[in-house]
């Protein structure tokens, strides 16, 4: 027995989300007794094995298949696929990065293994074999229980700290049978921000909306931003309009962000909106009209203009920084 | 070419969920049900797909009799015809095993999903259906074209796009950048009362998981105010008392 946990390589290097997949992962191999086995394919700097060990893995299985630089949901569901047998696991966990979304639901179906998306916690294991998700856009929790022998998770970004346990890398190459025709899709091109902070993975977000009146005054949000090391986001009007760029837009039908930290300026908190963000542990409002709805589901507010009070959070945030 | 668009129904984005004392299903009462957001946007594209090419559209749809405001909607829209399984699924695999019944009973191209429904939040179907049809699948699609046997899409990415294209057929899913939605005219909501909704009757398909219970998120606490001259105190108390700066 033993627990499968996927490290996405990109370009070369594992990002945080499958960290945190690996220390989850650990963390269930701990409560089953057994060892947390990361499989990684494709390229991958030398480096990364040191970091894929100290998050909790004990063992590394390293595909050195360039193939699997490229992604595709149906080869890498084969590799899985080929891998949980000879390491007999019950447990298959990955990050629900895009790609994790879409790997998850293909290995699971080819191997009858029950799947829950986008977990929020650890399972709860005693004879049944629970998991906590987020459901109806995080208006609420549903807890499911995997019935089949084997069980995959993909894990919510942002909802397991990542471990440093000390581990050092034991890596074994390994080599599997996936066929050149598992990987149809021709790839044409590749846009990555770069230098960005990833918005469903920054830890701050900030995040504003139609209070600010025009594409013009972000800079102040981006200040805001930059200072503390946060992703800029914003709400479904202002990417209607075309202030901001679709990929910020958080909510209902955006992105849904989980940070622990949310600044909302001049955003109103229109349901729609309030379902992508209200899993962020702490969410700090900024508005004009003390009867906005997101007072409601906030932590802390400050009713005001957004213009007088942002200033006044970029100084703050630089002293902050500076001082620490 | 044939598009297979499989739909779900959902509550309205702007409806207010409360669980049943069940704590297996939301309350009802007051609540309108709509074509899950997604599929909307995804049937706008599938409609442009069939405006160009002259391609069918199909609706296919897993669910008993009280969808059928929904499906109308789909056919006032302009899909050519709908199959409604006759199930009531409990999880997503038994959703996609009874869909790729349809797809195998008919001859598809290109099968389309939403992301995910709004209420389960899953993002299962499109990948289940691709294994089990031996498809090959692209989810979170955010630009789709057919040009002769030729399936240009983008697709998300962690930070970024990927531009990809496939020779044959696929199974996708589709984001709300694919196309604005569609509002259904008086001449679709007349023609649509004449296309057919048939009634597909699945082999069983056995589900994987089961829903124990739902919880309603822990309320908050209450809102800390803080004045505007108060917001630097603001910033320091995330820092010291959050411990999120």
């Amino acid at each position: 027995m033993s627990v499968l946990i996927l490290a996405e390589a990109i370009q070369g290097v594992v990002g945080k989300p499958s960290l945190e997949a690996i220390s989850y992962g650990k963390d269930i191999a701990n409560t089953l007794n057994t060892q947390a086995h990361v499989v990684v394919a494709g390229s991958i700097a030398d480096t990364e094995f040191a970091r894929i060990a100290n998050a909790g893995a004990d063992k590394i299985h390293h595909v050195k298949d360039t193939r699997f630089d490229v992604f595709s949901s149906k080869a890498f569901a084969m590799l899985l696929a080929e891998v949980q047998p000879k390491i007999e696991a019950q447990v298959i966990v990955m990050s629900a990065t895009f790609n994790g979304k879409a790997l998850a639901p293909r290995v699971a179906a080819k191997l009858k293994a029950g799947l829950v998306t986008g977990a929020m916690e650890l399972p709860v294991i005693n004879g049944a074999f629970t998991v906590k998700k987020s459901v109806y856009s995080s208006k609420g929790f549903a807890i499911t229980a995997i019935n089949s022998p084997i069980k995959v998770i993909s894990l919510a970004i942002n909802s397991h700290l990542i471990h440093s346990t000390g581990n050092q890398p034991t890596v074994e190459n390994l080599s599997v049978n996936v066929p050149d025709n598992a990987w149809i899709a021709k790839i044409e091109n590749v846009e990555r921000q770069t230098g960005k902070v990833s918005l469903t993975e920054a830890e701050v977000v900030v995040s504003a909306g139609r209070g600010l009146k025009g594409p013009e005054n972000w800079g102040m949000v981006e200040d805001l931003a930059n200072i503390l090391g946060a992703a800029t986001a914003c709400s479904k009007p202002v990417s209607d309009i075309g202030w901001r760029p679709h990929s910020e837009h958080v909510g209902q039908t955006g992105l849904t962000v989980n940070p622990n930290l949310y600044f909302a300026l001049g955003i109103s908190g229109a349901i729609q909106h309030l379902a992508g963000v209200s899993n962020s542990k702490v969410i700090v409002v900024v508005n004009k009209d003390p009867e906005a709805p997101f007072f409601k589901a906030a932590d802390y507010g400050i009713v005001g203009d957004v213009f007088e009070v942002l200033p006044k959070f970029v100084e703050a945030a630089k002293k902050l920084k500076e001082s620490h | 070419m044939n598009i297979l668009l499989c739909v779900s129904k959902t509550p309205d984005t702007t409806a207010k969920i409360v669980f049943a004392d069940d704590k297996k299903n939301i309350k009802t009462d007051g609540v309108t049900f709509i074509l899950n957001p997604y599929d909307d946007h995804a049937l706008a594209r599938a409609m442009d797909i069939k405006e160009k090419t002259g391609a069918t559209l199909t609706i296919a749809h897993v669910g008993d009799a009280s969808s059928e405001q929904v499906l109308r909607k789909c056919l006032a829209i302009g899909a050519d015809k709908v199959i409604r399984v006759e199930a009531n699924p409990t999880d997503a695999y038994q959703v996609a095993g009874y869909l790729a019944q349809v797809a195998q009973a008919g001859s598809y191209d290109l099968i389309i999903t939403g992301r995910e429904s709004i209420d389960y939040n899953g993002n299962q179907v499109c990948e289940f259906l691709g294994e089990m049809l031996d498809l090959p699948t692209v989810s979170y699609v955010t630009f789709l074209d057919v040009e002769g046997s030729t399936i240009k899409m983008k697709r998300f990415i962690d930070g970024g796009e990927e531009t990809l294209e496939i020779e044959g057929k696929a199974v996708i899913s589709a984001t709300k950048e694919l196309a604005e939605m569609r509002i259904p005219n008086m001449r679709g909501i007349m023609a649509a009362r004449t296309k057919p909704i048939e009634v597909f009757n699945p082999q069983p398909v056995e589900a994987l998981t089961e829903l124990v219970s739902l919880e309603a998120p822990a309320a908050k606490s209450g809102c800390t105010m803080f004045t505007v001259d108060e917001a630097e105190k603001l910033i320091e108390t995330l820092r010291t008392k959050e411990k999120v700066l």
